[in-house]
């Protein structure tokens, strides 16, 4: 499908082309960087009639920039200083500094942004709050990443791995149990509240330890099956979790999870009064009023760098070498000596950390687990990310999940505003519509427009690892010929 | 009584449904032997080469490996205790690289746990450093020089060959199986291979059992050959003896390979 319309279309561009005297073959011959530049070129001049057409010229030096730098960039990579190849840190560094510094130009009161300007289309620039999502949800698709990109297994039920993380900070930093009353670290909570309050750093490491072990245990009997299989029980342990938690306020008289009601008020995260004073950290973050969700910001990157640094260093490990070869050809893999459980339950593992962490944050960060949370729609929605973004890719991934979180969030509501102001009930430009049409409320139909488009003109991904785009369209031969399962 | 031989199989039988694959199979590998399993399609040849890489579970009978049983284990056991191999059907990592192909090979001979490998811990830095000069070793052995990035996919069909030796050589067998590893090449490659073979033995120490339908092959560098029909061992004996043999003739060689030799 993809072969056909890609061929026909570039076979297109090429009769347009090759009647002004510029042949394929030509074209070919010219070296890299001359193509990249008029590459960029063309893409900038594209560029710039969109921002003329929507009138936002100050924008256009930085669209360019933009542009640019994508369409070059690749070149830079080769960069060495000392023999390290910098260059390609360029991008995330430069990422990571726009990123850190936001909060600062984005950041009012209200929660607008009247520093930035409004883009044409997408409107304001994202919320606080929806920034915090984002690392949220980038910590989970990066976790998925290690279960479904590296090991290549299909998860249908990561949002379990999220309630369970999400319900160990309720059982570890709140009122629940107030039957007992244990403080350890508690550093920022509030005195005099009954119930188990630990310091929500060791909350986080818990709540992940507890995850992963519990992605064992369900690991196990389930990671023996095989493609279908493995989907069809990760779906039934996603769906068997949440309702547990919903169900759980009377379990044999005792009251686990509240029930529907879910488990509130969760301690917000601070460093206690010692560090605010000598190192001015927030002492808690519940208690900084109007500026809270920076610093909720802040943490969730520290925890997504976290977990981007494991993803790489695993990916370049004998263990994720393992993840890679069991993905290719799984008997191959077993017969060097990999054992096949093993590494598939470390992948189940190590995913299901990552998504416990993210869960005890974004817990902690609402201050409440609620079981109506924990639906089936999230772990399609991290997946649809991993795979939008490019399975097995670092950046990829990331660009999924913050790309598809915004959308969820903000974008589709300011695109479904904008669409209505200029074509909607007395449009500004022609009323196409005469009732107001709610974006929002066709968000996963988008979404699934948005991953058959993908899956059918580049199925590796926006931004695929090398190896994956090569299986997807070479191939794997991965025929499950042997009736070998350890 | 000779020494203990490398590996032992008594009554080894693998049966599909009705189908026996595999009747009955008593045979060895002495240590350092280079041993040849022949046969027409469908003899069970491969079905029991499975059975010796843990691939398939024997129905009955058993497998013994350097004097300890492995009948049941699963097949990262088997590369363990020292059993490597190649595949009949080309199984490389296809879109990894040959360096990290062989990488995958030392799988079960490096030790560096999940914790290890995120700290980066100098004991683990320096074993896959360890790693990578080792595997470029092996590749060179195994012939193909400067040729570490290349992936898989691109490798010519005796390169991919090559690799698949030079995985399964990673593993540090004591024992390799090779499932005929000549199929599809040129008599010049089969040739150099048959070479090759010879020097795995010489250089490296190893036994080699060979499932091969090139008798140039089986007779130039076999000590024994074992010919298998409708999965029953017919015929065990030095390649001379197997040339002979009437049953053989019979069931695969035919009286042409007689004369030619």
């Amino acid at each position: 499908m993809r072969r056909v319309v890609g061929g026909a279309i570039s076979d297109a561009w090429w009769s347009v082309f090759g009647a002004l005297g510029l042949s394929r073959a030509r074209w070919e011959a010219l070296p890299n960087i001359a193509r990249r530049a008029v590459k960029a070129s063309i893409w900038t001049a594209i560029g710039l009639v969109l921002v003329a057409y929507f009138g936002v010229w100050q924008w256009s030096a930085l669209a360019i920039a933009a542009v640019v730098l994508v369409l070059v960039v690749p070149s830079y990579s080769r960069v060495t200083i000392g023999g390290r190849r910098v260059g390609r840190f360029i991008v995330p560094l430069a990422a990571l500094a726009i990123a850190i510094t936001y909060p600062f130009y984005a950041y009012t009161s209200t929660g607008v942004s009247p520093g930035l300007p409004q883009l044409p289309v997408f409107g304001t620039f994202p919320l606080m709050s929806t920034m915090v999502n984002m690392g949220i949800f980038t910590m989970m698709a990066l976790g998925l990443n290690f279960v479904v990109g590296y090991a290549g297994l299909l998860d249908l039920g990561y949002v379990a791995f999220y309630a369970m993380g999400s319900y160990m900070a309720g059982w570890l930093a709140s009122s629940q149990f107030s039957q007992v009353n244990v403080r350890f670290g508690g550093i920022g909570v509030i005195q005099g509240l009954t119930g188990i309050h630990i310091s929500i750093w060791l909350v986080l490491l818990a709540a992940g330890l507890m995850t992963a072990f519990v992605g064992v245990v369900i690991g196990l009997p389930t990671l023996r099956l095989r493609g279908d299989y493995l989907a069809i029980v990760t779906l039934g342990f996603g769906e068997i979790l949440p309702q547990v938690a919903r169900n759980g306020n009377s379990l044999l008289g005792f009251n686990l999870t509240n029930g529907t009601g879910g488990i509130t008020p969760i301690d917000p995260p601070g460093f206690g009064s010692w560090a605010h004073h000598h190192l001015g950290l927030p002492a808690n973050y519940g208690a900084l009023g109007t500026t809270f969700d920076r610093d909720y910001f802040w943490t969730v990157l520290v925890l997504v760098l976290v977990t981007i640094f494991c993803s790489a260093r695993l990916r370049d490990s004998r263990l994720g070498r393992a993840w890679i070869a069991i993905r290719e050809d799984e008997v191959a893999a077993a017969a060097m000596g990999i054992p096949l459980m093993r590494t598939k339950t470390w992948a189940y593992a190590t995913g299901a950390f990552f998504g416990g962490v993210a869960g005890a944050f974004y817990a902690s960060y609402n201050g409440s687990s609620n079981p109506d949370e924990f639906y089936f729609q999230i772990s399609v929605f991290i997946l649809v990310m991993v795979i939008l973004g490019g399975m097995g890719n670092i950046w990829g991934v990331i660009f999924g999940a913050c790309f598809l979180t915004y959308l969820n969030s903000e974008g589709l509501n300011n695109i479904g505003a904008w669409l209505n102001t200029h074509f909607g009930p007395g449009g500004s430009d022609v009323t196409l519509w005469h009732k107001t049409l709610d974006v929002p409320e066709y968000n996963f139909g988008i979404y699934g427009v948005i991953l058959v488009v993908v899956m059918l003109f580049r199925p590796e991904g926006l931004i695929p690892s090398r190896r994956r785009a090569a299986e997807f369209h070479e191939g794997v031969h991965d025929q499950p010929l042997y009736d070998a399962a350890a | 009584m000779m020494a203990d031989p490398l590996l032992r199989t008594s009554s080894l039988r693998k049966e599909f449904g009705g189908l026996v694959a595999v009747d009955d199979v008593d045979f060895t590998v002495p240590t350092g032997a280079i041993v040849s399993l022949i046969g027409p399609n469908g003899a069970g040849k491969t079905t029991f080469f499975n059975m010796l890489t843990g691939v398939y579970k024997p129905t009955a009978g058993s497998v013994v490996f350097a004097g300890e049983e492995l009948t049941g284990k699963p097949p990262h056991a088997f590369t363990e205790r020292g059993i490597g191999r190649t595949f009949q059907n080309i199984r490389l990592f296809q879109n990894m690289t040959a360096l990290e192909n062989v990488l995958v090979g030392m799988h079960s001979r490096l030790k560096g746990t999940l914790v290890e490998a995120i700290l980066r811990t100098p004991r683990v830095k320096h074993e896959e450093d360890g790693a990578r000069d080792r595997a470029r070793e092996l590749l060179e052995f195994s012939g193909l020089r400067r040729k570490d990035h290349e992936i898989g996919r691109n490798l010519s069909y005796g390169d991919q060959r090559r690799l698949e030796v030079a995985r399964a050589l990673a593993t540090q067998p004591k024992l390799l199986l090779l499932d005929e590893p000549t199929a599809g090449m040129n008599p010049q490659e089969t040739a150099e291979f048959t070479d090759f073979v010879a020097r795995l033995r010489t250089d490296l120490d190893l036994a080699v059992l060979l499932i091969e339908h090139d008798m140039r092959v089986v007779m130039g560098v076999s000590d024994r050959v074992t010919v298998l029909d409708y999965g029953e061992k017919i015929a065990e004996g030095t390649p001379s003896e197997i040339q002979k043999n009437e049953r053989v003739i019979e069931a695969y060689l035919g009286s042409a390979a007689v004369s030619t030799g």
